[in-house]
């Protein structure tokens, strides 16, 4: 460095050109064209604009009956119903994922052996199957009891149907589901953590649930979000499953209204339009959980949209003064 | 008081049918600094390892200041020690890896003070103090809220020696600190080390780094196939090598004498 500061000041002797060569040196620098880019970008344009207007003008949309219904109180109730249902399914499928996954991942075969099982069979079974037997469950057991197995003693009991409601059924039905492909997902995510990180904290005396949570997870994370999200999104639709069950989510919700008023379409698309604004808020929810955890992951955090949208108009702002 | 006395004794193990330690038995002094010399695959590593009961032992134990670690004696058996009791034992035993597994989510001061605030439940504030003064003394003090990949491979071991120093460990061991490192960046890991085995902190130093062996360890110690070859002062083993195989490795290693 210091040799470069020093010779800055002298006049260096230029470097033997080969003769006869233009001095390239003095050229302006143009960068390569990309013709096939520019052709595509129109023809994806065009096709856009084809799209955005033939839903602007084709009466049959019926976009005024879509606004009249896109926030009536049956339609906002059965949304409620609906998030209300991701919500819950999603956190305790989560929940239960992440302790089958540590069973998967112990060291005793039984725990390994039922945590397979367990996602075994409720990754091989539909859905729809699967939240119909629970709400039948009342066919097969008529009560069901807590007590000490193999002996009488009983703390309480219940008649099935009373205790399996639409409501618990879905529940049940979703957070199995929801818990069986969760399991590998985070299972994945701690596997892909180096072996290095947990000795590093073993030898340092962390202890083990600390590990955990504190090195082991928020860096399987960066693992886990991005297929843990596409889980969500899929959730919040694959809620509309539970129609089945005569559940007033927001798809039973508009498919009873439209059996009323035989406005099939339009009411398809309020829930449709419902379904993205909810995944379009993921979305957003998705990149900033994202650029949380990868803290560390990268030299320097790339810039939120926020911030580039910023820096943009500082810009370009000074470039009009 | 004098602290940090390591004995080896009869130490086995085997990786399947691989039998990587062959019986090894070390005793080393309160504030010495033994350098373990060896071919890879000699077990030296894995030695290093059986110290902090990161690998469990097949017959023979490992006692620092009298204590057995990891296991009970208790009726002729060696058991087990719980998760916790281990985990105690190890906050007393700095180990210093060839990866510097620095957690990369953490900050350099972070990494530092985690162990400060939950293996010895230390107030977060006084566990900042003390990482910052760890990072004073290997020289990182305003790269404190960096992270690990934002560092030198230099630096980051530096920053994983003043973790390993955070819980004040009887003794430090060190997994080939500077294997991992570009050729310009050892010296400034090696002279952290130095300053460190002058402070009175035992130190054992796996290492292929010869020059350093000779001018910091108070023994060496050369391992082959399992089991300990040869150990005797630095003057010793690189002036006058009893056995062929330590000349045979020390010979790989020999400069050439002329110099541009």
């Amino acid at each position: 460095m210091s040799a470069a500061s020093s010779t800055a000041g002298a006049v260096v002797p230029a470097w033997p050109r080969a003769a006869g060569r233009p001095d390239y040196a003095s050229y302006a620098v143009v960068p390569a064209r990309h013709p096939w880019r520019w052709a595509g970008t129109a023809v994806v344009a065009l096709v856009t604009a084809a799209i955005i207007w033939s839903l602007a003008t084709n009466p049959r949309w019926e976009w005024g009956v879509v606004a009249q219904w896109f926030t009536a109180q049956s339609v906002l109730t059965g949304l409620a119903e609906t998030l209300k249902l991701t919500v819950v399914a999603g956190t305790l499928g989560f929940l239960l994922g992440f302790v089958l996954a540590l069973m998967r991942l112990s060291s005793s075969p039984l725990l390994v052996g039922v945590a397979w099982t367990f996602s075994w069979i409720f990754r091989s079974t539909p859905l729809l199957v699967q939240l119909l037997l629970w709400y039948n469950l009342g066919y097969l057991y008529e009560k069901i009891s807590l007590g000490i197995p193999f002996t009488d003693v009983r703390f309480f009991e219940a008649p099935t149907t009373t205790l399996i409601s639409q409501f618990a059924a879905a529940v049940l039905g979703l957070t199995l589901n929801q818990a069986a492909y969760s399991a590998e997902i985070i299972r994945g995510g701690i596997l892909s953590v180096d072996h290095g990180q947990l000795e590093a904290a073993a030898a340092l005396g962390i202890p083990a649930w600390r590990r955990s949570t504190r090195i082991v997870l928020p860096q399987a994370m960066r693992a886990i979000l991005p297929t843990a999200f596409n889980e969500i999104i899929g959730l919040v639709k694959g809620t509309s499953i539970v129609y089945v069950l005569a559940y007033s989510e927001l798809f039973y919700t508009v498919q009873v209204i439209y059996n009323r008023t035989q406005q099939v379409l339009p009411l398809l698309l309020v829930a449709t339009v419902w379904y993205v604004v909810i995944t379009s808020v993921l979305s957003v929810a998705q990149y900033y959980i994202e650029r949380h955890f990868s803290k560390g992951a990268v030299r320097t955090l790339p810039p939120t949209p926020l911030q580039r949208a910023r820096a943009f108009f500082s810009v370009h702002a000074k470039g009009i003064r | 008081m004098t602290r940090g006395l390591v004995e080896i004794v009869d130490v086995r193990k085997s990786f399947g049918t691989h039998e990587v330690l062959k019986g090894v038995s070390l005793t080393v002094q309160p504030g010495e600094v033994v350098v373990v010399l060896g071919p890879s695959g000699s077990g030296k590593s894995t030695l290093l390892r059986t110290i902090n009961h990161l690998e469990r032992v097949d017959g023979g134990y490992v006692a620092v200041d009298g204590e057995v670690v990891g296991y009970r004696p208790s009726r002729g058996k060696l058991h087990e020690l719980r998760e916790h009791e281990v985990l105690k034992q190890r906050s007393e035993i700095g180990f210093v890896f060839q990866a510097f597994n620095l957690f990369p989510h953490l900050t350099a001061l972070e990494n530092i003070a985690e162990a400060l605030v939950y293996a010895q439940r230390r107030p977060k504030i006084e566990a900042r103090k003390r990482a910052l003064e760890l990072l004073g003394r290997v020289g990182l003090v305003e790269r404190s809220q960096a992270y690990p990949r934002q560092l030198s491979g230099g630096q980051q071991q530096r920053v994983a020696i003043a973790r390993a120093l955070a819980l004040d460990p009887k003794v430090v061991l060190f997994d080939e600190p500077t294997s991992a490192l570009d050729p310009e960046l050892v010296s400034e890991v090696l002279d952290v080390i130095r300053d460190l085995a002058s402070s009175g902190t035992t130190l054992i130093v796996v290492t292929h780094e010869l020059g350093f062996a000779r001018d910091v360890a108070d023994r060496v110690v050369f391992m082959d196939d399992g089991v300990i070859v040869e150990e005797g002062t630095p003057a010793q083993i690189f002036g006058a090598p009893r056995e062929d195989r330590t000349r045979a490795f020390l010979s790989r290693f020999i400069e050439p004498t002329f110099q541009i």
